[in-house]
């Protein structure tokens, strides 16, 4: 290529603006994910060590926001719950999923037709969701009330209304949503292992649920990993699903992370607080995907 | 013979299986059963503990009322002003996602450099981080570009955090396009431009219809960026939706809300309907890749 450049100065330009031209068509990507992702992430993780209130400002306070999010009870509240939640939430869907795509893989008649079923919940906006299960746990009109009005005067489920289950509410609408997802990942999963090692042992007389312990599942890792990242990600991003169907109450006793951090940069006019809680659910995050990510593109190379 | 004697031996099994599986399809449609009954029947047969039955009097009013006439926010202006804003904010947002997804992908797998790998890897990061990092700088950034709280500022937002994951879609696509093709192609001496039009984007259609539907779903369904960064004459149909319902003021009109719910949810119900199996694609790509 520097041959050719020296022989003929005018193809050069024309040359050099080719071997340019993919990097060009990319660079426009490049600063916007400079800016927007990491220019914004370091904005943000630069906030949370200052004393910004309503309105970003620059003096620098140190540790002072970390060490009051922790003092305060919200922040307290929105961990545990998360914890709750993500534990109840990424085990019950990978349970749930799996059950479904191990039923779904007896040659099911009208398979696809089950499967568009369980599956339909993950195009709806956790708006919906949230609403249609805000009234339909709703104590006044929705299931109490129904199961009252067949008989049972006594029925009583108003976890909705209640500091301490309210949150166990929030993984009811959350596992409808999201479990038919797992099923189709594991059952991507399923169908991706090899079918002589089943007969194999199916002829050496292993029972059907031998068969799945020890052949089946252990094969499931892949799909497990992936359901995990995708699921605790999901869980620790949560934020439409809790403001539409408790809108983090009663009280605060649906706060999460996610509603805090809304909350105590936007009404409360505590950036610096609201800042320094975005960069724990960042690394929180972080912490998982980052892991993940590397060995998926390793593997590529 | 043997096949013959164990499908038999088999029966109560599967009628149970099959009993399991219509038990499961009851679960998931349940809630949607709950919205399309409810949004057709007077409020008064919800009130009264009638939540789970047939309506005994059918009417359209409560879709009549959530379309054009229903209290969002401070306006009595129905869901149609906020339906078409999320239309409005969408369309272009998905199409420049995708399009600048196709071009990067074809860059990042036929015209590979050093630091590809990782500049990708930068790129997907970027789809995953909690998007509370961001809302207080590009609360600003609009504000300066004079796009805050306007549908424009919203498509910008929408287009900048969806090429993330329009660029793995394409890539990954790609990954898998002869790249014999591309170098025969160039040996000819068509250039840049127009091997990527003429030859990887005539094969590019499923990959651009998983992409489409993603960042449509994705957008449509979006919250958080809507109730950050818009107004209220240009919130998209899940803010104002929320606002129909969580406003505290007079009588809580549950049919109405059933009807608002099920027309926010419509678009994206409609093309996983129509085009499932992409979508299904779509989400396993996201995750599980290769």
């Amino acid at each position: 290529m520097s041959l050719s450049e020296t022989a003929n100065p005018r193809g050069s330009v024309v040359d050099r603006l080719r071997d340019a031209l993919p990097k060009l068509v990319l660079s426009p990507t490049i600063a916007i994910v400079a800016i927007f992702v990491y220019g914004f992430i370091a904005f943000t993780l630069y906030l949370s060590f200052t004393d910004s209130r309503i309105l970003p400002s620059f003096g620098w306070v140190g540790w002072h926001n970390y060490e009051n999010l922790f003092r305060i009870r919200a922040w307290d509240t929105a961990v545990s719950n998360l914890v709750v939640f993500g534990v109840l939430y990424i085990t019950i869907c990978c349970v749930l999923g799996l059950l479904l795509a191990i039923l779904l893989d007896q040659k099911i008649r009208a398979e696809g037709f089950i499967r568009t079923i369980y599956l339909y919940p993950m195009a709806l906006s956790f708006i919906v969701t949230g609403i249609a299960w805000k009234w339909f746990l709703d104590p006044g009109i929705g299931i109490e009330a129904v199961v009252r009005g067949w008989g049972w005067e006594t029925f009583t489920f108003n976890w909705i209304k209640d500091r301490n289950f309210a949150i166990y509410t929030i993984v009811i609408a959350a596992v409808w949503q999201t479990s038919g997802f797992v099923m189709a990942m594991f059952l991507a999963g399923l169908r991706g292992i090899d079918s002589e090692m089943m007969k194999a042992a199916q002829i050496d007389g292993a029972s059907t649920f031998a068969l799945y312990r020890r052949i089946v599942i252990p094969q499931l890792r892949p799909a497990f990993m992936s359901a995990f990242v995708v699921l605790a990600h999901m869980a620790i991003k949560s934020y439409d699903l809790v403001i539409a169907l408790t809108g983090g109450g009663p009280g605060t006793a649906t706060e999460v992370p996610a509603t805090f951090m809304y909350s105590y940069t936007f009404t409360r006019n505590q950036m610096g607080i609201g800042a320094a809680s975005a960069v724990i659910m960042l690394m929180t995050i972080a912490a998982i995907i980052v892991p993940y990510l590397w060995s998926e593109l390793r593997e590529k190379k | 013979m043997s096949t013959m004697s164990r499908s038999s031996s088999l029966r109560p099994a599967r009628v149970i299986l099959y009993l399991l599986l219509a038990l499961f399809c009851i679960y998931y449609l349940l809630p949607l059963y709950v919205m399309v009954v409810n949004s057709l029947k007077p409020l008064s047969e919800i009130t009264s503990g009638g939540m789970m039955s047939l309506p005994k009097q059918w009417t359209i009013a409560p879709w009549e009322s959530a379309w054009s006439t229903a209290q969002v926010g401070v306006e009595a202006t129905g869901l149609k002003p906020y339906f078409l804003n999320s239309i409005i904010m969408v369309v272009p947002a998905v199409a420049l996602s995708t399009l600048v997804g196709a071009l990067n992908g074809y860059v990042l797998t036929k015209w590979t450099f050093r630091g590809a790998t990782i500049l990708f890897g930068l790129l997907l990061f970027g789809c995953f981080i909690p998007f509370q990092m961001v809302l207080i700088p590009m609360a600003r950034m609009l504000g300066l570009m004079g796009l805050a709280g306007t549908v424009p500022g919203l498509i910008f937002v929408h287009f900048v955090y969806g090429i993330g994951f329009s660029t793995l879609y394409f890539r990954n696509y790609y990954a898998a396009f002869p790249t014999e093709l591309v170098r025969a192609a160039q040996i000819d001496g068509a250039g840049f431009f127009r091997i990527f039009w003429r030859i990887l984007l005539p094969s590019s259609g499923p990959i651009a219809v998983v992409c489409v539907i993603w960042q449509f779903t994705n957008i449509w369904n979006d919250f958080l960026f809507g109730a950050s960064f818009s107004d209220f004459d240009s919130q998209p149909m899940t803010v104002a939706l929320n606002n129909l319902v969580q406003s505290s003021t007079g009588v809580k009109e549950y049919n109405v809300h059933f009807a608002g719910a099920i027309m926010a949810a419509l678009p994206t119900l409609l093309v996983y309907i129509v085009a499932g199996r992409y979508f299904v694609r779509g989400l396993m790509a996201g995750s599980v890749k290769g």
